[in-house]
């Protein structure tokens, strides 16, 4: 079947088996690979990225689900000009990755939540990203992040 | 993983959702947020031939005041719930109780049609709809009916609907200023609860629904019946295991199980009894 989607903006058309999964698409008919892969069970968070401006975990999103809308992967965050987003920004100063493995994901779940709650708590950063698992920081300094991005 | 081959049909109203689950029959299963069919389905648990995608039924998402109940449409997303100031004034126990589900991710997919009518009994949502005495309208081919909570959940992951029935409403009554306390013991974030309870208690009257305490949801009428004849809280939560057919898995034994229902019971009604 024909899905259709805008991804950062460019319309993407591909012809695709229906059980393609949205992080297929991106990944393999887009060629979008910022997007990680890191358990397959919605569990991780690693896949996350924005559907109609709201993060989601697209592993467990039907391409089919997703034809006709719009999405943003972290290839989308930065300005074309290279300069990064005000989240981006901060996990790089406040040394918010490690391996960087989790780091797109964590992205795009950090600036979902502040978009729904700007100037959130401490508590409320780590309740926010409890959907997204990091093996490497100890989670403390991508807390920090967040906190300096809605502070940015 | 990759969910076995089928036919994906996109249903663009209630009716023609109805109609081409009927055509297609047995092998086919509607598709709402996907949070708990997909998942099955790239295990390979479920193996649906078609899927008929009710996610566009943009008109099943509201939360409207109707008299005494709040009448929430099926496609409404577990976030919608959780912020909803209307559930938040009337129903805070079901609000509340979406604010668990899963994480925010999940939620912005999940649906609390779809949590209903998937009827795991480790899911927060049919327990606290059960609790509060919520009742469930399915829409078939030959009009729509109206099934009390009490009825719906007829064993594992089964519920009272046919086939091609759509859920299409919860009706859920105000709480009108109870007191009410959710409590789900897990043990990392963002999972099931090993056991859950959601309660509220008004004057003689509570609801007491009991997360993961058996294949279905659990009413903990015992609970209900001490604390209206004047048990104390402690006596009354002794109870709450009554009834119920826990499983044991990696997280809780039988009993461990059974010690939780008493003592998140206890606590919830101490919330309940307070607020
Ligand atoms: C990582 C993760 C964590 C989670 N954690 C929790 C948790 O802590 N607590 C919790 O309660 N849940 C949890 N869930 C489950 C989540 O709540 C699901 O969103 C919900 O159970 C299913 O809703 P859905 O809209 O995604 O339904 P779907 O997966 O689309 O459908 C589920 C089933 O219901 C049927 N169905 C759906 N809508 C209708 C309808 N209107 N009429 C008739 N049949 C219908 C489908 O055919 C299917 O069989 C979690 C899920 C994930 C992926
Ligand atoms: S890969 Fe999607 S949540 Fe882990
Ligand atoms: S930085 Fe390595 S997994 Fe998060």
């Amino acid at each position: 079947m024909d899905v259709t989607i805008t991804i950062n903006g460019e319309e993407h058309t591909h012809d695709v088996e229906a059980r393609t999964l949205l992080v297929h698409y991106v990944r393999e008919h887009a060629g979008l690979t910022g997007t990680n892969i890191g358990c397959d069970t919605s569990s991780c968070g690693a896949c996350s990225l924005h559907l109609n401006g709201e993060a989601v975990k697209s592993c467990t999103v039907l391409a089919a689900q997703a034809d006709g809308q719009e999405i943003t992967t972290i290839e989308g965050m930065a300005d074309a000009d290279g300069t990064l987003h005000p989240m981006q920004q901060a996990f790089m100063e406040n040394h918010g990755l490690q391996c960087g493995y989790c780091t797109p994901g964590m992205v795009m779940a950090a600036t979902s939540l502040l978009e729904e709650n700007p100037n959130p708590t401490e508590q409320e950063v780590r309740i926010g990203l409890e959907g997204n698992l990091c093996r490497c920081t100890g989670y403390h300094n991508i807390v920090k992040s967040v906190l300096a991005a809605a502070s940015a | 993983m990759i969910p076995a081959a089928f036919d994906y049909a996109r249903a663009e109203s209630a009716e023609e959702a109805i109609s081409l689950i009927g055509q297609h029959g047995d092998e086919s299963k509607f598709l709402a947020g996907g949070h708990s069919l997909l998942p099955l389905m790239k295990l390979r648990l479920a193996q649906p031939t078609v899927l008929i995608d009710i996610g566009r039924l943009t008109d099943l998402s509201y939360i409207r005041e109707d008299g005494d109940v709040i009448a929430i449409g099926a496609m409404t997303r577990h976030m919608d719930v959780e912020n909803s100031d209307l559930l938040a004034q009337h129903v805070p126990l079901l609000a509340h109780a979406a604010s668990h589900v899963g994480d925010p991710q999940v939620r912005h997919r999940g649906t609390i049609g779809g949590s209903i009518c998937h009827s795991d009994s480790a899911s927060d949502l049919p327990a606290t709809t059960l609790a509060l005495g919520a009742t469930y309208v399915a829409q078939g081919p030959n009009g729509t009916r109206e099934i009390a909570a009490g009825d719906f959940y007829q064993g594992f992951l089964t519920t009272a609907l046919a086939a091609d029935e759509l859920l299409t409403e919860i009706r859920v009554p105000k709480m009108n200023g109870a007191g009410w306390s959710f409590q789900k013991f897990n043990r990392r974030a963002q999972d099931w609860a090993i056991v859950g309870v959601a309660a509220w208690r008004r004057n003689g009257d509570s609801g007491i629904g009991l997360v993961n305490m058996g294949s279905v949801p659990i009413l903990a009428s015992g609970v209900s019946e001490a604390l209206s004849s004047g048990a104390s809280i402690e006596d009354a939560a002794a109870q709450a295991p009554e009834g119920c057919d826990p499983t044991a898995d990696l997280n809780a034994s039988i009993e461990y199980r059974e010690h939780l229902a008493r003592v998140l019971t206890r606590r919830a009604l101490e919330e309940a009894s307070s607020s």
